[in-house]
């Protein structure tokens, strides 16, 4: 292949690729983002109440949780156990889930007796703002 | 089947805390501000929105109670349906008539339950409601740090969803027109 030919393939593949790359750049910075799954879910998994009667300390729900509005911010509480549980600030029967979901970023404080401040605070960020945030945050999902 | 389906259906809408599968509202077995006995059987039909708290609260009860009655105001008509029942976390002090006298000033509907601290402490356990006392600023007085959210009962009896403290009248009235729905 002459170097004339070769240099006439890589203007033409330049051609190409340097448009496409600029239209996935711009999708992935403007494109509004969708998620399937914005639960974000912490369960007491079965046999929870059995290990802390026998002195586990057992801890399931961080004393803070961060959500991203658009991304994950349904907060989702499970007991898979057998007993009733308090957990964050509702009481779940056995085999019940809470629901919450946040549409306001803020930082929100409830009283959780599972912790020992007494308080769990959901702190709901913004979702990726359009542009280099919005590219950022795919970019980072992705790879 | 189709109790369930149409749980299902309303828990996706609810802006709302939603519990799933729901359970049975445990009863109050009170003393009503309305001077009858303060039992969730009576307003069975009804949607009720329960909340816990005191008269000498200076902010929080307050701003949950004229939210209550925004809610059930923008509801209109329907409105008549939403039941607002405010249960004290602060026996020593709130008999039914400071409790009758306290919520009169939001909406004249709305009723209070009291009883002894026996009756009380089981409705606390039955629904997690947490009341601590603590000092007050001046010697002799004292405050309640409590749970503020409310939960919405549906007209069956059933625990639907717990309203988190700040959320707006609107989005009250809108779950808790998703509970009237027939």
């Amino acid at each position: 292949m002459s170097t004339g030919s070769l240099r006439l393939r890589l203007l033409w593949l330049l051609a190409v690729l340097v448009p496409a790359a600029a239209t996935a750049a711009a999708w992935g910075a403007f494109a509004p983002i969708h998620v399937v799954d914005r639960d974000e879910v912490f369960a007491i998994p079965k046999g929870t109440w059995a290990r802390r009667m026998a002195g586990d300390k057992v801890e399931i729900l961080p004393r803070e949780v961060r959500l991203v509005l658009g991304v994950k911010d349904v907060l989702v509480m499970k007991n898979d156990d057998d007993v009733p549980q308090a957990f964050g600030p509702v009481l779940l029967m056995p085999g019940q889930s809470f629901r919450l979901p946040f549409s306001t970023a803020s930082s929100y404080q409830f009283a959780c007796t599972a912790h020992a401040s007494g308080q769990m605070t959901v702190t709901v960020a913004p979702g990726p703002e359009a542009g280099w945030q919005r590219l950022a945050w795919r970019m980072g999902h992705v790879l | 089947m189709l109790v369930a389906g149409a749980a299902c259906a309303a828990h996706v809408q609810l802006k709302s805390g939603a519990f799933e599968p729901p359970r049975m509202a445990p009863e109050l077995g009170l003393a009503g501000s309305d001077g009858k006995p303060l039992e969730l059987a009576r307003y069975r039909g009804k949607v009720v929105a329960l909340g816990f708290g005191y008269t000498s609260c200076p902010e929080i009860c307050p701003t949950t109670l004229s939210r209550l009655a925004k809610a059930r105001q923008s509801l209109g008509a329907a409105g008549r349906d939403l039941q607002v029942i405010y249960v004290t976390v602060d026996p020593e002090r709130d008999d039914a008539k400071r409790m009758r006298a306290f919520l009169g000033n939001f909406d004249a509907t709305f009723v209070g339950g009291t009883g002894t601290p026996a009756q009380l402490a089981k409705v606390y356990r039955d629904y997690g409601v947490t009341a601590v006392k603590h000092p007050g600023g001046t010697p002799g007085t004292y405050g309640m740090e409590h749970s503020s959210f409310v939960y919405l009962i549906d007209r069956a009896g059933r625990i639907r969803a717990m309203v988190p403290y700040g959320e707006a009248p609107e989005d009250v009235a809108h779950d808790a027109a998703l509970l009237l729905k027939p």
